[in-house]
């Protein structure tokens, strides 16, 4: 067991020993490796569904690891620096919910900017944490969100010295890195921990010249999305600890609400991708590296379009940029991100990861070619020659901070009641709102309702964002706090 | 010991052709490259198992892509042609003085250069100072052109794999800036008799129709590619393919080809019923 290296694979090699012994199956799930259902077998593919098992001796419990997922996610730590790893089948936002439940209890403060995804807020509600939000700042050409300020982040430690935790976006979805390495000094001077969401920081890991990673840098929790940049199946994603955690409490509190039957596929996903990229991560990110670089080029040569990059880098609340990320700004072609986005796919069968009010943001990964990156330039050249517009009078808005007025757990379980959007200017609103991707809440639970953020939804809804987050499907009513 | 090269036409359907020997099976950045000698159809080449040309067909393809439009417009003097590393269609174009330069574009160097050395009388005129080889895609070299040429040939492979870039609505719309004002593009346009070739040929045909006022379709018989029958796109920005044919003009120019003549011209773009309902039914798509 002490002989394995990054070249094993513990989980993935314990199911083809499974398939090998032919197994007669008396155990859940019921399609007993495909047999009992051919349609769904002739879709996925025998291979496939011969490997969707459940939890059984030979390949250990996911919930109390202590056969070949343990070792998976030993080589997982190793490969990311971590003193603990642990496999995660509920996305990264069960890794994210992980990390906040298992630092912060009811009541306690967590520092954080406010552009983190909904499951960090939706952490706050199961935990009953306080949000102390720190201004990430506007790039005003750009209209996006950045870093935070590690002067920022010492002034509201400086505020709230009896926070348990700071918490970071290392990136942002855009690619914008703070300063982790001075963040998590300041907080670990103040006594408290660093959470890291490197939901969109897989690369950071392997490639060079990439931003630090958080394990690097000192954190004491990350987690990482490895099916977003590193090749595993949807849903799959890792959480990492530092030394200074307590992995077992970690592990109690992912059980609270993980499930029973984790997937094995997912499960290999991870092993076979961790294996990979600890081998071969190296060369796969330089070419990614280099895939991206070639396409900002292309891209800033065809005018109208900003590909933006390190370029940006202030030392503050930009200290690094994600030059895999291909972030454009499309707005000095009269053209909001999210129409763009729309074009690609509607005119030209390409689909892009997100755009919003000024830009789109493509994921280049281990999976791209050239051939498709030329598909992409090509196609944004053909819409700024046929469909770009007077850029006058698009909107230019700034960074709207939120008016906390209740903790997210005090505001989501209070007497609520369902108004039309317009009229809800001055109340304090009961759920989220955000677009979707990027998930990121423009509304969250206990926030005071301005006309500003109101008049940024309707132009948001206007431009053709995917709107998210309401019980009201159709974001015509959103829920209120009863006065 | 009898040795055959199968091809799968469709998942249902083999087409086979008895070898003397496999002259060539190389593996480049892009694609498998292979070469054979055959009884019949002397030697050919495949890309990823596909053939490309056969010694004994290939004239039928060239005669088509390049004489057509050539006849519309006998003053063509700038030409693109993407793909066609085989340099067959280069071959055909230098035969007209009145031609000034050929870019041609072939994103594999190796194609070309197997060509050059296994069907020299295919890729014999690639040496033409006339001919000027960039070896990139396709794709991004139209990118960048504005009103230079006359004429555009895309002899590419299928839309599956490096050709599938030459299929696409960014594509088409990028020639259509690369042509000046009379430019005619002409493209190889798969086959209507199989299912999946018959939809990358509507595809093609309604992407292209979105760019240029005059849009046909025009047939040739090809037995070495699935099913034998075979189309070509005939897009321009003015030219009508028969109205505007110059039959006296093109004849006197004197040039011999085995399979083209002014009367097939005006026959090819007559089509079967079910093609012209295949290219009529996307309209609603």
């Amino acid at each position: 067991m002490n002989r394995l290296s990054q070249s094993n694979a513990p989980i993935y090699e314990a199911l083809l020993e499974y398939r090998q012994k032919r197994i007669v199956p008396f155990d859940v799930p019921g399609h007993k490796q495909g047999r009992g259902n051919p349609e769904l077998t002739d879709f996925l593919g025998r291979q496939c569904l011969s490997v969707d098992v459940n939890s059984m001796k030979p390949l250990d419990n996911l919930c109390h690891p202590v056969g070949v997922i343990r070792d998976a996610a030993g080589l997982a730590a190793g490969a990311f620096c971590a003193s603990h790893a642990f496999f995660m089948v509920n996305g990264t936002s069960s890794a994210v919910q992980a990390m906040v439940m298992s630092t912060l209890k009811e009541g306690e403060k967590i520092i954080l900017p406010r552009n983190v995804h909904k499951s960090v807020i939706g952490a706050l509600i199961l935990s009953g944490a306080h949000p102390v939000y720190v201004n990430p700042g506007l790039d005003k050409r750009l209209g996006i969100p950045l870093g935070m300020s590690a002067a920022d982040v010492q002034k509201a430690i400086g505020e709230n010295p009896d926070a348990k935790a700071v918490f970071l976006n290392n990136p942002t979805y855009y690619g914008i890195c703070s300063d982790i390495q001075k963040i998590t000094k300041l907080a670990h001077e103040a006594g408290m921990l660093v959470l890291a969401d490197e939901a969109h920081g897989t690369h950071f890991y392997f490639g060079e010249n990439m931003p630090l990673a958080a394990m690097r840098a000192g954190c004491d929790m990350a987690s990482v999305s490895m099916h977003k940049t590193g090749g595993s199946l949807t849903q799959s994603s890792l959480l990492l600890l530092g030394p200074n955690v307590n992995p077992d409490h970690v592990r109690q509190t992912i059980n609270l609400t993980q499930t029973t039957s984790g997937s094995y596929l997912l499960m290999a996903s991870l092993d076979i991708s961790r294996r990979s990229l600890a081998l071969r991560g190296k060369e796969i990110f330089a070419r990614v590296s280099s895939l991206a670089e070639y396409a900002r080029g292309e891209i800033n040569r065809i005018g109208g379009y900003y590909a933006f990059s390190k370029e940006l880098v202030n030392g503050d609340n930009i200290f690094d940029f994600d030059a895999t990320k291909l972030s454009v700004h499309t707005l000095d072609l009269g053209l909001a991100g999210i129409e763009v986005y729309d074009i690609l796919r509607d005119d030209y069968g390409i689909q892009i990861e997100f755009g919003d009010i000024g830009n789109f943001l493509a994921i280049i990964s281990v999976g791209d070619r050239a051939l498709e990156i030329e598909r992409l330039v090509s196609s944004l050249s053909e819409i700024r020659r046929l469909q770009s517009k007077d850029p006058t009078g698009m909107f230019d808005h700034e960074y709207i901070p939120p008016r906390v007025e209740l903790p997210p757990k005090q505001a989501f379980y209070a007497a609520q009641r369902s108004v039309p959007i317009g009229e809800s200017e001055n109340k304090i609103c009961g759920e989220f709102v955000m677009a979707y991707p990027p998930g990121i809440p423009i509304l969250a639970p206990g926030e005071r309702i301005t006309g500003e953020i109101l008049r940024y939804i309707a132009y948001a809804k206007e431009k053709g964002c995917f709107l998210t987050g309401t019980e009201d499907l159709k974001i015509e009513n959103i829920k209120v706090l009863e006065a | 010991m009898e040795l055959w090269y199968t091809e799968q036409h469709t998942e249902n359907v083999r087409f086979s052709i008895k070898i003397k020997e496999q002259l060539l099976s190389a593996q480049s950045e892009f694609q498998k490259i292979d070469v054979f000698d055959s009884p019949e159809f002397g030697r050919f080449l495949t890309l990823d198992g596909l053939v490309m040309l056969t010694e004994k067909d290939e004239f039928i393809y060239h005669d088509m892509i390049v004489h057509v439009p050539m006849a519309v417009n006998p003053a063509i003097k700038n030409v693109l042609v993407i793909g066609a590393g085989d340099g067959g269609t280069a071959r055909e174009l230098t035969r007209y003085d009145s031609i000034r330069s050929i870019d041609l574009v072939e994103i594999d160097k190796m194609v070309v250069d197997v060509s050059m050395q296994y069907l020299p009388g295919t890729a014999g005129k690639l040496t033409d100072p006339r001919v000027r080889l960039y070896f990139e895609d396709g794709l991004k070299f139209v990118r960048s052109k504005v009103d230079e040429y006359d004429l555009i040939i895309v002899d590419s492979t299928d839309p599956f794999g490096p050709g599938e870039g030459l299929f696409t609505k960014e594509f088409y719309g990028n020639c259509h800036k690369a042509l000046r004002e009379n430019g005619i593009l002409v493209n190889q346009h798969e086959s209507p008799y199989y299912d999946s070739y018959a939809k990358s040929m509507q595809a093609a045909h309604l992407k292209i129709r979105a760019f240029f006022p005059v849009c046909s379709v025009y047939q040739a018989h090809i037995p070495t590619y699935p099913s034998g029958h075979w189309l070509f796109g005939f897009a321009s920005k003015k030219f009508h393919p028969l109205a505007d044919l110059r039959a006296d003009e093109w004849n006197a120019l004197g040039l011999y080809t085995r399979y083209y003549n002014t009367d097939l011209h005006k026959g090819c773009f007559a089509l079967p019923t079910y093609v012209k309902k295949l290219l009529e039914n996307q309209n609603g798509k």
